[in-house]
């Protein structure tokens, strides 16, 4: 293709993960032709074989590092990433996959797999932050695809970003929504975790998991204290607060302080 | 004030009706999701018969009735002001063609409207959101554009709610301006009608058109006996003397910092508060550059970026929030309106998710005022 105007070339990598937020760029359908015409897609397994070599202008890594071999890999992909941009929880917060950190990995390895010698892996699912400089985190488990078009968007733009950190709450009222902390009893993450799903569970009835990790400023104490007011014990507690964003510090604190 | 006429339930709908053929859609109280929310009504069969509403901090419960009063409840978890001040509203599309951008401004959902069912206290919030909106060189002309075409049915209030107090502020529970008809439920073993007020020219004319007929002094005895049993039993209590000049000579007191310990910060607050009016901007763009939205959304000082100016948030702890949401509820609307920018609802009491009290945290204050001198 001979495109006269020189487009940014994006590369998406993969880590520890499933996938599902890659797929949110496939999924956009109707935008892709656009994301298409707007960037060179330029490495992108799980789209397309062809691979056109870095560096790139924008890299959006999934998924979180569990491996020696990833931690070494992420190097590399910073170095050829003029701008870096980590997608959904794993890449984020470690994702599910962080609940390992809470426990003994070599006790695991030893249980489930008939032959442990062959596993090389790391004690601990940690985000991308912890290794590389990161330049933006889109939350999400799975992101938002108008959110990740959004960031395309702003990326190629040059311009910031719309990427709100407030609460799930605030989208859930806009929404229009019966709190289902207030109305029904049901235990919500809600006021603590950050907007970007459309306050989704909600809508159905369902407290919030916590997908998009904590929102500015969560003060998850006071919503611990609510929660045992409506009858939640210690050990709840810890597993409400350990799902795809256990090990993002706030939550990983608060279900610490009460996993004793 | 009209002479008092009787509508009877059994002609309840035709109230509904005589408003539908005018053009209206009738927006009311239906039960949704546990809770009593205003949605489009069709029927009197729409409405939450034989239901109310437990409120406490942080708690809010559908329950059933013992009778059948179609008004039987107090306030729910949505305001009006979504249908005026709507959460989501695009302002301007733009597109360039040849060079050149071509604005568009958003399309105002300004079909007429009917509410039916507006407490005491939801018409002067409504009255504050007129005044924010509307006086003043710089109106919002979507907002107008949908409030000019609304028809006010409101419910005076015979039961107060247990986060009510619109006795302290002054805006309730009788209903006194700002509707086009009010209506008194009165249930018993024996009967069941609404005593009917015309607020208006528009609202005489619709109770003209639909069955009714004169009051007896002790129909409406019966009503006014209800509305004043209702101003009894306030389940709170908001001391109001001196309040802007107590809030604002308080601004250091510790107890901010002790609320800031178990608010969330959530927002909710200022969300389900019917006078609280504030909104931002966002612009997107397509991936390609050829278009861009501006849209305005609800938004709230409970959220960092909207003290955010270069260099980052003024307002960066939640006690600096909390205190800026209720000072400005309480104290600086005076200053900036003329008025308290609370009507005493109790909305922010239930739906705040861990109950914070409004009326609680400023008595609080009252408590250990930390003004010297003069008191
Ligand atoms: S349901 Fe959850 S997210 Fe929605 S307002 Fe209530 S606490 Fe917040
Ligand atoms: S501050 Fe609270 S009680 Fe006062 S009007 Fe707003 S929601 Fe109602
Ligand atoms: S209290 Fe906050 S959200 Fe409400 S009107 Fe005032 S500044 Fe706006
Ligand atoms: S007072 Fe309650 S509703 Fe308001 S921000 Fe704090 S926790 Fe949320």
């Amino acid at each position: 293709m001979n495109t006269p105007v020189q487009r940014p070339k994006l590369a998406v990598w993969k880590f520890a993960s499933c996938d599902g937020c890659q797929l949110s760029l496939l999924d956009c359908e109707d935008e892709l032709l656009a994301v298409a015409d707007a960037v060179e897609i330029a490495y992108f397994p799980e789209a397309t074989r062809r691979e056109v070599a870095g560096p790139y202008d924008i890299s959006l890594v999934e998924g979180s590092v569990t491996t020696p071999r990833d931690a070494r890999r992420i190097r590399q992909v910073r170095q050829s990433s003029r701008t870096l941009i980590t997608i959904g929880a794993c890449a984020t917060a470690g994702g599910i996959q962080a609940l390992r950190n809470f426990r003994d990995v070599e006790g695991f390895i030893n249980t489930v797999y008939a032959h442990p010698e062959y596993i090389d892996t790391l004690a601990t699912s940690t985000p991308i932050d912890e290794h590389v400089p990161v330049d933006f985190e889109l939350r999400g488990c799975p992101i938002n695809k108008h959110q990740l078009l959004e960031v395309i968007s702003a990326y190629v733009a040059g311009r910031q970003p719309n990427v709100p950190t407030y609460s799930v709450c605030e989208e859930c009222k806009r929404g229009g929504n019966v709190c289902v902390m207030v109305a029904h009893g049901t235990p919500c993450l809600g006021p603590v975790t950050q907007a970007g799903c459309g306050a989704l569970c909600p809508a159905y009835n369902r407290g919030c998991y916590g997908c998009f990790g904590p929102k500015e400023t969560p003060n998850t104490a006071a919503l611990s204290g609510q929660l045992g007011a409506l009858g939640m014990g210690r050990e709840e507690l810890v597993r409400f607060y350990r799902n795809f964003n256990a090990h993002a510090e706030p939550f990983r604190q608060e279900s610490e302080r009460h996993d004793k | 004030m009209s002479t008092p006429a009787i509508l009877d339930r059994k002609d309840f709908d035709s109230l509904l009706g005589a408003l539908r053929d005018r053009g209206h859609e009738v927006i009311g109280p239906r039960v949704r999701d546990g809770a009593i929310v205003y949605d489009t009504v069709d029927t009197a069969a729409d409405l939450p018969e034989g239901w109310t509403d437990e409120h406490e901090g942080g708690h809010y419960r559908l329950k059933p009735r013992t009778d059948k009063a179609l008004f039987g409840y107090v306030v729910g978890p949505t305001s009006w002001k979504k249908f005026l001040f709507p959460p989501q509203q695009t302002v301007f599309r733009a597109t360039r063609v040849d060079g050149q951008l071509r604005f568009e401004p958003g399309v105002v959902d300004d079909h007429p409207r009917a509410f039916l069912g507006v407490r005491s206290c939801e018409l002067h919030a409504l009255a504050i959101q007129d005044k924010v909106f509307m006086a003043g060189p710089y109106a919002d002309t979507t907002y107008q554009q949908r409030r000019e075409s609304v028809f006010i049915i409101a419910v005076n209030c015979v039961e107060a709610g247990a986060t009510c107090f619109c006795v302290s502020m002054d805006t309730g529970p009788a209903v006194g301006a700002g509707h086009d008809l009010a209506l008194t439920e009165v249930i018993n073993a024996r009967e069941h009608y609404f005593l009917v007020e015309a607020g208006s020219n528009r609202g005489a004319e619709l109770l003209a058109a639909v069955p009714h007929r004169g009051a007896t002094e002790q129909e409406i005895n019966a009503a006014r006996g209800g509305v004043a049993q209702a101003a009894e039993s306030m389940g709170r209590k908001l001391e109001t003397e001196d309040i802007r000049a107590l809030l604002l000579g308080n601004l250091d007191h510790p107890h901010w910092d002790e609320v800031a310990d178990r608010c969330l910060s959530c927002a909710n607050c200022t969300l389900v508060c019917p006078t609280c009016f504030c909104s931002s901007v966002e612009d997107s763009t397509s991936l390609d550059g050829g278009e861009a939205e501006h849209t305005r959304h609800w938004d709230s000082c409970f959220n960092q970026d909207f003290s955010y100016i270069a260099g980052g948030s003024v307002r960066a702890s939640t006690a600096s929030r909390y205190r800026q949401w209720l000072t400005h509820k309480l104290a600086t609307w005076y200053d900036q309106f003329d008025s308290s920018g609370c009507v005493g609802c109790g909305s922010c009491i239930t739906w705040c998710p861990v109950g914070i009290d409004i009326t609680a945290e400023v008595a609080a204050i009252r408590a250990s005022d930390q003004r010297r001198g003069d008191r």
